[in-house]
Protein backbone atom coordinates (compact mmCIF):
# COMPACT_ATOMS: atom_id res chain seq x y z
CA UNK A 1 0.00 0.00 0.00
CA UNK A 2 2.59 2.41 1.15
CA UNK A 3 4.98 1.57 -1.77
CA UNK A 4 1.58 2.19 -4.18
CA UNK A 5 0.86 5.46 -2.81
CA UNK A 6 4.67 6.34 -3.00
CA UNK A 7 4.89 5.61 -6.80
CA UNK A 8 1.75 7.30 -7.26
CA UNK A 9 3.22 10.23 -5.51
CA UNK A 10 6.31 10.32 -7.93
CA UNK A 11 3.52 9.60 -11.11
CA UNK A 12 1.86 13.04 -9.67
CA UNK A 13 4.82 15.04 -9.42
CA UNK A 14 6.50 13.90 -12.75
CA UNK A 15 3.05 14.78 -14.53
CA UNK A 16 1.82 17.87 -12.50
CA UNK A 17 6.34 19.28 -13.76
CA UNK A 18 5.36 18.46 -17.28
CA UNK A 19 1.79 20.15 -17.26
CA UNK A 20 3.39 23.43 -15.69
CA UNK A 21 6.31 23.22 -18.13
CA UNK A 22 4.40 22.91 -21.19
CA UNK A 23 1.34 24.97 -20.65
CA UNK A 24 3.24 28.12 -22.05
CA UNK A 25 3.62 26.34 -25.58
CA UNK A 26 0.19 24.73 -25.32
CA UNK A 27 -1.79 28.09 -24.74
CA UNK A 28 -1.30 31.45 -25.84
CA UNK A 29 -4.17 32.47 -23.34
CA UNK A 30 -2.46 35.49 -21.27
CA UNK A 31 -4.50 35.22 -18.47
CA UNK A 32 -4.01 32.01 -17.84
CA UNK A 33 -0.69 32.62 -17.93
CA UNK A 34 -0.77 35.71 -15.97
CA UNK A 35 -2.69 33.54 -13.46
CA UNK A 36 0.01 30.66 -13.38
CA UNK A 37 2.74 33.69 -12.61
CA UNK A 38 1.11 35.04 -9.97
CA UNK A 39 0.26 31.00 -8.60
CA UNK A 40 4.09 30.45 -8.79
CA UNK A 41 5.01 33.91 -6.50
CA UNK A 42 2.27 32.74 -4.16
CA UNK A 43 3.63 29.52 -3.86
CA UNK A 44 7.00 30.47 -3.09
CA UNK A 45 5.48 32.92 -0.66
CA UNK A 46 3.69 30.28 0.99
CA UNK A 47 6.69 27.95 1.36
CA UNK A 48 8.52 30.69 3.29
CA UNK A 49 5.68 30.88 5.76
CA UNK A 50 5.13 27.07 5.80
CA UNK A 51 8.97 26.80 6.60
CA UNK A 52 8.21 29.83 9.86
CA UNK A 53 5.14 27.92 10.14
CA UNK A 54 4.08 24.74 8.98
CA UNK A 55 7.81 23.52 10.22
CA UNK A 56 9.20 25.65 12.87
CA UNK A 57 5.50 26.53 14.28
CA UNK A 58 5.99 29.93 14.93
CA UNK A 59 3.00 31.74 13.56
CA UNK A 60 3.58 34.94 11.73
CA UNK A 61 1.13 37.23 10.46
CA UNK A 62 3.85 39.85 8.56
CA UNK A 63 5.06 37.94 6.21
CA UNK A 64 3.56 40.11 3.30
CA UNK A 65 6.05 42.91 4.99
CA UNK A 66 8.94 40.66 3.67
CA UNK A 67 7.02 40.05 0.68
CA UNK A 68 7.03 44.28 0.09
CA UNK A 69 10.59 44.65 1.64
CA UNK A 70 11.92 42.25 -1.51
CA UNK A 71 9.65 44.23 -4.13
CA UNK A 72 10.73 47.50 -3.02
CA UNK A 73 14.03 46.94 -2.69
CA UNK A 74 14.70 45.32 -5.93
CA UNK A 75 12.35 47.80 -7.66
CA UNK A 76 14.46 50.53 -6.02
CA UNK A 77 17.77 49.15 -6.63
CA UNK A 78 17.10 48.41 -10.45
CA UNK A 79 15.82 52.18 -11.06
CA UNK A 80 18.04 53.82 -8.45
CA UNK A 81 21.27 52.55 -8.45
CA UNK A 82 20.45 50.99 -12.44
CA UNK A 83 21.70 47.26 -10.97
CA UNK A 84 20.93 44.50 -12.91
CA UNK A 85 17.92 42.17 -12.18
CA UNK A 86 20.05 39.36 -11.61
CA UNK A 87 22.12 41.25 -8.64
CA UNK A 88 18.64 42.90 -7.49
CA UNK A 89 16.58 39.80 -7.18
CA UNK A 90 18.82 38.17 -4.71
CA UNK A 91 19.30 41.45 -2.61
CA UNK A 92 15.44 41.76 -2.51
CA UNK A 93 15.89 38.19 -0.97
CA UNK A 94 18.49 39.04 1.04
CA UNK A 95 16.67 42.44 2.24
CA UNK A 96 14.04 40.37 3.64
CA UNK A 97 16.11 38.04 5.47
CA UNK A 98 17.68 40.81 7.17
CA UNK A 99 14.28 42.11 8.21
CA UNK A 100 12.99 38.70 8.95
CA UNK A 101 16.16 38.46 11.46
CA UNK A 102 15.22 41.60 13.14
CA UNK A 103 11.38 39.94 13.70
CA UNK A 104 13.11 36.66 14.96
CA UNK A 105 15.02 37.51 17.71
CA UNK A 106 11.64 39.08 19.56
CA UNK A 107 9.99 35.59 18.84
CA UNK A 108 13.03 34.24 20.71
CA UNK A 109 10.93 35.61 23.65
CA UNK A 110 7.60 35.45 22.80
CA UNK A 111 4.47 32.58 22.14
CA UNK A 112 1.57 32.02 21.09
CA UNK A 113 -1.07 34.95 20.66
CA UNK A 114 1.83 37.75 21.63
CA UNK A 115 3.67 36.41 18.97
CA UNK A 116 1.17 36.73 16.98
CA UNK A 117 0.77 40.01 17.93
CA UNK A 118 4.22 41.29 17.35
CA UNK A 119 4.13 39.60 13.99
CA UNK A 120 1.58 41.93 13.12
CA UNK A 121 3.18 45.39 14.79
CA UNK A 122 6.17 44.70 12.38
CA UNK A 123 4.19 43.82 9.25
CA UNK A 124 2.46 47.60 10.34
CA UNK A 125 5.60 48.99 10.58
CA UNK A 126 6.87 47.79 7.12
CA UNK A 127 3.59 49.36 5.68
CA UNK A 128 4.00 52.25 7.55
CA UNK A 129 7.20 52.98 5.85
CA UNK A 130 6.20 52.10 2.44
CA UNK A 131 3.53 54.59 3.00
CA UNK A 132 5.63 57.35 4.22
CA UNK A 133 9.25 57.53 3.15
CA UNK A 134 7.69 59.53 0.07
CA UNK A 135 10.77 60.65 -1.29
CA UNK A 136 11.84 56.93 -1.26
CA UNK A 137 8.88 55.18 -1.99
CA UNK A 138 6.59 57.44 -3.25
CA UNK A 139 4.14 56.53 -1.16
CA UNK A 140 0.56 55.71 -1.28
CA UNK A 141 1.09 56.53 -4.98
CA UNK A 142 3.43 53.71 -5.63
CA UNK A 143 6.33 53.27 -7.96
CA UNK A 144 4.82 53.08 -11.64
CA UNK A 145 7.03 51.44 -14.91
CA UNK A 146 9.61 49.10 -12.48
CA UNK A 147 11.27 47.60 -15.40
CA UNK A 148 11.21 44.32 -16.18
CA UNK A 149 14.35 42.23 -15.91
CA UNK A 150 15.16 42.92 -19.35
CA UNK A 151 16.51 40.88 -22.12
CA UNK A 152 19.46 38.36 -21.87
CA UNK A 153 20.94 37.37 -25.19
CA UNK A 154 23.11 34.43 -25.94
CA UNK A 155 24.91 35.12 -29.02
CA UNK A 156 21.79 35.42 -31.45
CA UNK A 157 19.26 34.13 -29.68
CA UNK A 158 17.39 36.82 -27.51
CA UNK A 159 15.37 36.12 -24.89
CA UNK A 160 13.11 38.84 -23.56
CA UNK A 161 11.54 38.59 -20.05
CA UNK A 162 9.01 41.18 -20.71
CA UNK A 163 7.31 38.09 -22.63
CA UNK A 164 4.60 36.18 -20.24
CA UNK A 165 6.05 33.29 -21.43
CA UNK A 166 9.37 33.86 -20.92
CA UNK A 167 8.87 35.14 -17.00
CA UNK A 168 6.54 32.75 -16.44
CA UNK A 169 9.64 30.12 -17.25
CA UNK A 170 11.93 32.25 -15.05
CA UNK A 171 8.89 31.87 -12.30
CA UNK A 172 8.84 28.35 -12.78
CA UNK A 173 12.98 27.80 -12.82
CA UNK A 174 13.02 29.89 -9.45
CA UNK A 175 9.82 27.81 -7.93
CA UNK A 176 11.65 24.39 -8.94
CA UNK A 177 14.87 25.38 -7.49
CA UNK A 178 12.85 27.06 -3.83
CA UNK A 179 11.04 23.95 -4.13
CA UNK A 180 13.80 21.55 -4.20
CA UNK A 181 16.07 23.19 -1.93
CA UNK A 182 13.09 23.32 0.23
CA UNK A 183 12.81 19.83 0.14
CA UNK A 184 16.46 19.09 1.08
CA UNK A 185 16.25 21.31 4.02
CA UNK A 186 12.99 20.04 5.73
CA UNK A 187 14.28 16.42 5.37
CA UNK A 188 17.59 17.08 7.43
CA UNK A 189 19.13 17.84 10.56
CA UNK A 190 17.74 21.35 10.13
CA UNK A 191 14.52 20.60 9.35
CA UNK A 192 13.89 17.70 12.29
CA UNK A 193 15.38 20.20 14.47
CA UNK A 194 12.61 23.03 13.09
CA UNK A 195 9.82 20.44 14.00
CA UNK A 196 11.16 19.30 17.02
CA UNK A 197 10.60 22.88 18.28
CA UNK A 198 7.36 23.24 16.98
CA UNK A 199 6.14 20.12 18.61
CA UNK A 200 7.66 20.58 21.86
CA UNK A 201 10.30 23.26 22.85
CA UNK A 202 11.92 22.53 26.05
CA UNK A 203 11.96 18.88 24.85
CA UNK A 204 13.67 20.13 21.89
CA UNK A 205 16.35 21.94 23.60
CA UNK A 206 17.06 19.22 25.82
CA UNK A 207 17.87 16.93 23.15
CA UNK A 208 20.37 19.59 21.88
CA UNK A 209 18.44 21.78 19.32
CA UNK A 210 19.81 25.10 19.45
CA UNK A 211 16.18 27.77 20.01
CA UNK A 212 18.19 30.60 18.82
CA UNK A 213 20.38 29.21 16.17
CA UNK A 214 17.10 27.16 15.02
CA UNK A 215 14.34 29.64 14.78
CA UNK A 216 16.51 32.72 13.44
CA UNK A 217 17.28 29.89 10.47
CA UNK A 218 13.61 29.88 10.27
CA UNK A 219 12.96 33.18 9.73
CA UNK A 220 15.74 33.91 7.96
CA UNK A 221 15.02 31.13 5.36
CA UNK A 222 10.96 32.02 5.33
CA UNK A 223 11.40 35.73 4.82
CA UNK A 224 14.40 35.37 2.19
CA UNK A 225 11.78 33.68 0.10
CA UNK A 226 9.46 36.34 0.55
CA UNK A 227 11.95 38.64 -0.77
CA UNK A 228 12.58 36.54 -3.90
CA UNK A 229 8.28 36.69 -4.43
CA UNK A 230 8.36 40.32 -3.92
CA UNK A 231 11.16 40.79 -6.50
CA UNK A 232 9.89 38.79 -8.99
CA UNK A 233 5.95 40.27 -8.09
CA UNK A 234 7.50 43.94 -9.11
CA UNK A 235 9.42 43.26 -12.28
CA UNK A 236 6.58 41.32 -13.52
CA UNK A 237 3.73 43.80 -12.73
CA UNK A 238 5.79 46.65 -12.88
CA UNK A 239 3.58 49.04 -10.64
CA UNK A 240 4.08 48.51 -6.96
CA UNK A 241 2.29 50.49 -4.03
CA UNK A 242 1.76 50.05 -0.16
CA UNK A 243 -1.65 48.67 -0.98
CA UNK A 244 -0.13 45.44 -2.03
CA UNK A 245 1.84 44.23 1.20
CA UNK A 246 -0.97 44.50 4.06
CA UNK A 247 -1.88 42.37 6.80
CA UNK A 248 -4.58 41.71 4.79
CA UNK A 249 -2.09 39.84 2.35
CA UNK A 250 -0.85 38.44 5.22
CA UNK A 251 -3.34 36.42 5.99
CA UNK A 252 -4.13 35.54 2.58
CA UNK A 253 -0.52 33.73 2.55
CA UNK A 254 -1.45 31.96 6.23
CA UNK A 255 -4.37 30.83 4.47
CA UNK A 256 -3.16 29.46 1.59
CA UNK A 257 -0.57 27.19 3.91
CA UNK A 258 -3.47 26.16 6.37
CA UNK A 259 -5.53 25.50 3.55
CA UNK A 260 -2.57 23.31 1.41
CA UNK A 261 -1.91 21.74 4.99
CA UNK A 262 0.66 22.73 7.22
CA UNK A 263 4.16 21.27 7.36
CA UNK A 264 4.21 19.44 4.26
CA UNK A 265 6.08 20.55 0.90
CA UNK A 266 3.21 19.94 -1.63
CA UNK A 267 0.51 21.22 0.09
CA UNK A 268 1.90 24.96 0.16
CA UNK A 269 1.86 24.31 -3.78
CA UNK A 270 -1.64 22.89 -3.64
CA UNK A 271 -2.94 26.20 -1.51
CA UNK A 272 -1.16 28.48 -3.38
CA UNK A 273 -2.06 27.62 -7.04
CA UNK A 274 -5.19 26.66 -5.58
CA UNK A 275 -6.53 29.88 -4.23
CA UNK A 276 -5.25 31.56 -6.58
CA UNK A 277 -7.24 30.11 -9.15
CA UNK A 278 -10.49 30.11 -6.83
CA UNK A 279 -10.22 33.69 -6.50
CA UNK A 280 -9.70 34.33 -10.11
CA UNK A 281 -12.73 32.17 -11.16
CA UNK A 282 -14.65 34.22 -7.93
CA UNK A 283 -14.41 37.22 -10.48
CA UNK A 284 -17.92 35.70 -12.22
CA UNK A 285 -19.16 36.50 -9.37
CA UNK A 286 -18.26 40.57 -8.89
CA UNK A 287 -19.79 42.55 -5.87
CA UNK A 288 -19.99 38.68 -4.04
CA UNK A 289 -16.52 37.56 -4.82
CA UNK A 290 -15.34 37.65 -2.16
CA UNK A 291 -18.15 36.55 0.36
CA UNK A 292 -18.06 33.11 -1.59
CA UNK A 293 -14.48 32.89 -1.29
CA UNK A 294 -15.11 33.40 2.52
CA UNK A 295 -17.47 30.71 2.67
CA UNK A 296 -15.64 28.58 0.32
CA UNK A 297 -12.42 28.75 2.65
CA UNK A 298 -14.83 28.38 5.89
CA UNK A 299 -16.08 25.08 4.26
CA UNK A 300 -12.73 23.84 3.37
CA UNK A 301 -11.31 24.36 6.91
CA UNK A 302 -14.39 22.41 8.50
CA UNK A 303 -14.42 19.20 6.10
CA UNK A 304 -10.14 19.58 5.76
CA UNK A 305 -9.09 21.19 9.56
CA UNK A 306 -5.18 19.91 8.40
CA UNK A 307 -5.89 20.89 4.90
CA UNK A 308 -5.23 19.31 2.11
CA UNK A 309 -2.90 17.16 3.11
CA UNK A 310 -4.37 16.58 5.85
CA UNK A 311 -7.09 15.44 3.97
CA UNK A 312 -4.91 13.22 1.65
CA UNK A 313 -3.27 11.74 4.60
CA UNK A 314 -6.90 10.99 6.65
CA UNK A 315 -7.49 9.05 4.06
CA UNK A 316 -4.65 7.10 3.10
CA UNK A 317 -4.94 5.55 6.74
CA UNK A 318 -8.53 4.67 6.25
CA UNK A 319 -7.81 2.77 3.46
CA UNK A 320 -5.02 1.35 5.31
CA UNK A 321 -6.75 0.19 8.06
CA UNK A 322 -9.52 -2.65 6.90
CA UNK A 323 -5.81 -4.64 6.01
CA UNK A 324 -4.51 -4.09 8.70
CA UNK A 325 -6.77 -6.36 10.55
CA UNK B 1 35.96 11.37 41.60
CA UNK B 2 32.72 11.49 40.79
CA UNK B 3 31.50 11.96 36.65
CA UNK B 4 28.25 14.45 38.14
CA UNK B 5 29.13 15.87 41.65
CA UNK B 6 26.51 18.37 42.89
CA UNK B 7 27.14 20.98 45.72
CA UNK B 8 24.94 22.64 47.80
CA UNK B 9 22.62 23.24 45.37
CA UNK B 10 19.44 25.33 46.00
CA UNK B 11 16.55 26.95 44.49
CA UNK B 12 13.59 28.69 45.31
CA UNK B 13 10.47 29.48 43.34
CA UNK B 14 8.76 32.88 45.35
CA UNK B 15 8.79 31.79 49.17
CA UNK B 16 9.40 27.90 48.41
CA UNK B 17 12.67 26.27 48.78
CA UNK B 18 12.11 23.19 46.25
CA UNK B 19 15.56 22.04 46.20
CA UNK B 20 17.33 22.84 49.55
CA UNK B 21 21.29 22.69 49.58
CA UNK B 22 21.71 19.29 48.61
CA UNK B 23 25.08 17.64 47.71
CA UNK B 24 25.98 14.93 45.70
CA UNK B 25 27.96 12.52 43.42
CA UNK B 26 26.95 10.52 40.83
CA UNK B 27 29.88 7.73 40.06
CA UNK B 28 31.10 6.88 36.33
CA UNK B 29 28.93 3.75 35.41
CA UNK B 30 26.62 3.12 38.10
CA UNK B 31 22.88 3.65 38.65
CA UNK B 32 21.72 6.35 41.49
CA UNK B 33 18.07 6.23 42.35
CA UNK B 34 16.85 9.25 43.85
CA UNK B 35 13.81 8.92 45.82
CA UNK B 36 11.09 10.90 47.70
CA UNK B 37 7.31 11.76 48.77
CA UNK B 38 5.44 13.94 45.96
CA UNK B 39 6.71 17.36 45.43
CA UNK B 40 10.66 16.57 47.22
CA UNK B 41 12.03 18.06 44.02
CA UNK B 42 13.33 15.33 42.43
CA UNK B 43 11.94 16.93 38.77
CA UNK B 44 13.37 19.80 40.07
CA UNK B 45 16.55 18.47 40.46
CA UNK B 46 16.77 17.16 36.51
CA UNK B 47 15.82 20.36 35.32
CA UNK B 48 18.56 22.09 37.35
CA UNK B 49 21.08 19.72 36.07
CA UNK B 50 19.92 19.85 32.28
CA UNK B 51 19.81 23.66 32.08
CA UNK B 52 15.80 24.40 32.49
CA UNK B 53 16.29 25.96 35.52
CA UNK B 54 19.44 28.30 36.92
CA UNK B 55 20.33 27.36 40.71
CA UNK B 56 19.79 30.13 43.21
CA UNK B 57 23.22 28.56 45.08
CA UNK B 58 24.97 25.87 44.52
CA UNK B 59 27.47 24.04 41.61
CA UNK B 60 26.71 21.58 39.35
CA UNK B 61 30.22 19.80 37.82
CA UNK B 62 30.32 17.69 35.18
CA UNK B 63 33.45 15.85 34.34
CA UNK B 64 35.42 18.63 36.47
CA UNK B 65 33.72 21.41 34.55
CA UNK B 66 31.09 23.98 35.96
CA UNK B 67 27.44 23.59 34.01
CA UNK B 68 25.22 25.47 35.76
CA UNK B 69 24.19 28.49 34.16
CA UNK B 70 24.48 27.00 30.81
CA UNK B 71 21.87 26.28 27.93
CA UNK B 72 20.09 22.92 28.14
CA UNK B 73 20.86 22.31 24.30
CA UNK B 74 24.95 23.42 25.27
CA UNK B 75 24.28 20.49 28.35
CA UNK B 76 23.12 18.02 26.11
CA UNK B 77 25.74 18.47 23.52
CA UNK B 78 28.22 18.19 26.65
CA UNK B 79 27.11 14.37 26.58
CA UNK B 80 24.05 14.67 29.39
CA UNK B 81 20.65 13.26 28.28
CA UNK B 82 17.31 13.23 29.89
CA UNK B 83 13.82 11.89 30.02
CA UNK B 84 10.45 13.55 30.97
CA UNK B 85 8.26 12.76 33.60
CA UNK B 86 5.37 13.36 31.71
CA UNK B 87 5.98 11.46 28.35
CA UNK B 88 7.05 13.81 25.96
CA UNK B 89 8.29 12.16 22.52
CA UNK B 90 7.26 14.83 19.33
CA UNK B 91 3.87 13.69 18.67
CA UNK B 92 3.58 14.58 14.92
CA UNK B 93 6.97 13.09 13.87
CA UNK B 94 7.50 9.06 12.84
CA UNK B 95 9.43 6.88 15.42
CA UNK B 96 12.08 7.02 13.43
CA UNK B 97 12.19 10.54 12.91
CA UNK B 98 12.29 11.02 16.90
CA UNK B 99 15.44 8.66 17.20
CA UNK B 100 16.90 10.98 14.54
CA UNK B 101 16.67 13.96 15.85
CA UNK B 102 17.33 12.87 19.59
CA UNK B 103 21.29 11.99 16.93
CA UNK B 104 21.01 16.26 16.68
CA UNK B 105 24.00 16.68 18.85
CA UNK B 106 26.53 14.18 16.93
CA UNK B 107 25.39 15.65 13.42
CA UNK B 108 28.15 18.08 11.92
CA UNK B 109 26.59 19.26 9.30
CA UNK B 110 25.93 22.58 8.47
CA UNK B 111 22.63 24.79 7.48
CA UNK B 112 24.07 24.97 4.29
CA UNK B 113 25.07 21.09 3.92
CA UNK B 114 21.43 20.36 4.77
CA UNK B 115 20.14 23.24 2.40
CA UNK B 116 22.24 21.66 -0.72
CA UNK B 117 22.26 18.47 0.10
CA UNK B 118 25.84 17.78 0.26
CA UNK B 119 27.69 14.47 -0.07
CA UNK B 120 28.29 15.21 3.37
CA UNK B 121 24.79 15.87 4.47
CA UNK B 122 23.86 12.69 2.78
CA UNK B 123 26.67 10.19 3.76
CA UNK B 124 25.96 11.29 7.79
CA UNK B 125 22.34 10.55 7.09
CA UNK B 126 23.01 7.45 5.89
CA UNK B 127 24.85 6.98 8.91
CA UNK B 128 22.24 7.87 11.37
CA UNK B 129 19.65 6.39 9.99
CA UNK B 130 21.29 3.01 10.02
CA UNK B 131 22.43 3.98 13.63
CA UNK B 132 18.84 4.69 14.65
CA UNK B 133 17.33 1.91 13.17
CA UNK B 134 19.64 -0.41 14.98
CA UNK B 135 18.76 1.18 18.22
CA UNK B 136 14.99 1.02 17.73
CA UNK B 137 15.82 -2.64 16.96
CA UNK B 138 17.72 -2.96 19.93
CA UNK B 139 14.46 -1.64 22.28
CA UNK B 140 11.88 -4.01 20.33
CA UNK B 141 10.55 -0.68 18.57
CA UNK B 142 11.34 -1.23 15.08
CA UNK B 143 8.15 -2.66 13.99
CA UNK B 144 6.79 0.74 14.60
CA UNK B 145 9.32 2.83 12.83
CA UNK B 146 7.49 4.65 10.21
CA UNK B 147 4.23 4.83 13.04
CA UNK B 148 3.47 8.30 14.44
CA UNK B 149 4.89 8.73 17.96
CA UNK B 150 1.36 9.47 19.07
CA UNK B 151 0.17 6.67 17.97
CA UNK B 152 1.99 4.18 19.89
CA UNK B 153 0.64 2.54 23.18
CA UNK B 154 1.55 4.65 26.21
CA UNK B 155 4.76 2.16 27.76
CA UNK B 156 6.33 1.96 23.78
CA UNK B 157 5.87 5.50 24.03
CA UNK B 158 8.15 6.20 27.23
CA UNK B 159 10.36 4.41 25.78
CA UNK B 160 10.66 5.87 22.50
CA UNK B 161 11.79 8.53 24.59
CA UNK B 162 14.34 6.70 25.68
CA UNK B 163 15.67 5.46 22.96
CA UNK B 164 15.57 9.04 21.71
CA UNK B 165 17.58 10.32 24.86
CA UNK B 166 20.33 7.52 24.03
CA UNK B 167 20.81 8.45 20.40
CA UNK B 168 22.66 11.55 21.23
CA UNK B 169 25.22 8.97 22.62
CA UNK B 170 25.62 10.54 26.03
CA UNK B 171 27.62 9.96 29.06
CA UNK B 172 25.04 10.43 31.09
CA UNK B 173 21.02 9.28 31.30
CA UNK B 174 18.74 11.00 33.62
CA UNK B 175 15.63 8.80 33.65
CA UNK B 176 12.27 10.97 35.42
CA UNK B 177 9.78 7.92 36.59
CA UNK B 178 10.34 5.82 33.40
CA UNK B 179 8.25 3.18 34.77
CA UNK B 180 4.77 5.59 35.33
CA UNK B 181 1.88 3.93 34.33
CA UNK B 182 3.50 1.20 32.79
CA UNK B 183 1.90 -2.20 33.46
CA UNK B 184 4.01 -5.19 35.34
CA UNK B 185 5.18 -6.88 32.04
CA UNK B 186 5.97 -3.18 30.62
CA UNK B 187 7.93 -2.31 33.89
CA UNK B 188 9.71 -5.79 33.84
CA UNK B 189 10.81 -5.07 30.10
CA UNK B 190 11.97 -1.63 31.63
CA UNK B 191 14.17 -3.07 34.08
CA UNK B 192 15.70 -5.15 31.15
CA UNK B 193 16.34 -1.51 28.99
CA UNK B 194 18.13 0.12 31.80
CA UNK B 195 20.19 -2.44 32.19
CA UNK B 196 21.09 -2.55 28.74
CA UNK B 197 21.48 1.10 28.82
CA UNK B 198 24.32 0.71 31.94
CA UNK B 199 25.81 -2.20 30.02
CA UNK B 200 26.21 0.26 27.28
CA UNK B 201 28.54 1.96 29.40
CA UNK B 202 26.09 5.01 30.35
CA UNK B 203 25.51 6.47 34.06
CA UNK B 204 21.84 6.34 34.89
CA UNK B 205 20.45 8.76 37.29
CA UNK B 206 16.82 7.10 37.77
CA UNK B 207 14.00 9.45 39.60
CA UNK B 208 11.35 6.44 40.29
CA UNK B 209 8.39 6.01 42.49
CA UNK B 210 8.06 2.04 41.45
CA UNK B 211 10.08 1.07 44.92
CA UNK B 212 10.38 -2.51 43.15
CA UNK B 213 12.28 -1.02 40.08
CA UNK B 214 14.45 1.09 42.64
CA UNK B 215 15.65 -1.57 44.59
CA UNK B 216 16.09 -4.32 42.18
CA UNK B 217 18.68 -1.94 39.81
CA UNK B 218 20.26 1.00 42.09
CA UNK B 219 23.72 0.49 43.46
CA UNK B 220 23.13 3.90 45.77
CA UNK B 221 19.57 5.53 46.63
CA UNK B 222 19.63 9.07 47.50
CA UNK B 223 16.37 10.23 49.51
CA UNK B 224 14.65 13.53 49.31
CA UNK B 225 11.93 15.45 51.28
CA UNK B 226 11.12 18.87 51.50
CA UNK B 227 13.78 19.80 49.23
CA UNK B 228 16.27 18.38 51.61
CA UNK B 229 18.86 15.51 51.14
CA UNK B 230 17.63 12.99 54.18
CA UNK B 231 19.51 9.71 53.63
CA UNK B 232 21.96 8.59 51.04
CA UNK B 233 23.38 4.63 50.69
CA UNK B 234 23.02 1.06 49.43
CA UNK B 235 19.16 0.02 48.95
CA UNK B 236 19.67 -2.40 51.70
CA UNK B 237 20.68 0.77 54.33
CA UNK B 238 17.66 2.73 53.04
CA UNK B 239 15.34 0.49 53.11
CA UNK B 240 16.22 0.34 57.26
CA UNK B 241 16.74 3.86 57.64
CA UNK B 242 13.93 5.26 60.11
CA UNK B 243 14.02 8.92 58.54
CA UNK B 244 12.73 7.34 55.55
CA UNK B 245 10.35 5.16 56.63
CA UNK B 246 8.98 7.90 58.46
CA UNK B 247 9.48 10.98 55.59
CA UNK B 248 7.38 7.76 53.41
CA UNK B 249 4.80 7.02 56.00
CA UNK B 250 4.33 10.42 57.05
CA UNK B 251 2.77 11.49 53.74
CA UNK B 252 0.70 8.27 53.23
N1 LIG C 1 8.58 26.21 37.91
C1 LIG C 1 8.13 26.11 39.16
N2 LIG C 1 7.56 27.17 39.76
C2 LIG C 1 7.09 27.09 41.03
N3 LIG C 1 7.18 26.00 41.76
C3 LIG C 1 7.74 24.90 41.25
C4 LIG C 1 8.25 24.90 39.90
N4 LIG C 1 8.75 23.67 39.64
C5 LIG C 1 8.57 22.95 40.77
N5 LIG C 1 7.97 23.67 41.72
C6 LIG C 1 7.63 23.21 43.07
O1 LIG C 1 8.78 22.64 43.63
C7 LIG C 1 8.46 21.52 44.42
C8 LIG C 1 9.23 20.32 43.93
O2 LIG C 1 8.68 19.90 42.70
P1 LIG C 1 9.23 18.68 41.87
O3 LIG C 1 8.47 18.65 40.60
O4 LIG C 1 10.69 18.78 41.77
O5 LIG C 1 8.82 17.46 42.79
P2 LIG C 1 9.03 15.93 42.54
O6 LIG C 1 9.87 15.42 43.64
O7 LIG C 1 9.50 15.67 41.16
O8 LIG C 1 7.56 15.38 42.74
P3 LIG C 1 6.76 14.22 41.99
O9 LIG C 1 7.13 12.97 42.66
O10 LIG C 1 5.34 14.56 42.21
O11 LIG C 1 7.15 14.26 40.55
C9 LIG C 1 6.96 21.35 44.33
O12 LIG C 1 6.38 21.94 45.46
C10 LIG C 1 6.60 22.10 43.09
O13 LIG C 1 5.30 22.62 43.18
MG1 LIG D 1 8.74 14.80 39.51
Amino acid sequence: MKQKFKSAKTFLIAASLIIAFVIPLITENEYYLHTLIISGIYILLVLGLNLILGYAGQLSLGHAAFYGIGAYTSALLMMKLHFSFWLALPIGGIAAGIAGLMLGFPALRLKGPYLVICTIAFGEIAHQIFMNWESLTRGPMGIPGVPSPGEFSIGSFVIDFSEKQVYYYLVFIIVIIALLLNYFLVRSKTGRAFVAIREDQTAAEVIGVNLTFYKLTAFLSGTFLAGIAGSLYAHYIGFISPESFTLGESINILVMVIVGGMGTIIGPIFGAVGLTFLLELMRAFADYRMVIYGLILMILIVVLPEGTMGGIDILRRNLKKPQKI
Amino acid sequence: MGILSIEDLSINFGGLVAVDHVSFEVKRGEILSIIGPNGSGKTTIFNLISGIYKPTTGKILFKDKLINGMKPHTVAFMGIARTFQNVRPFKQMTVLENVLVGHHPKVKSLFIDDLFHTSKQRKEEVMIREQAIKLLDLFHLKQYIDEKAENLPYGDQRRLEIVRALASEPEIMLLDEPAAGMNPQETEDLIRLIGQIKDLGITIVLVEHDMKVVMDISQRIIVLDYGKKIAEGVPEEIRKNERVIEAYLGKD
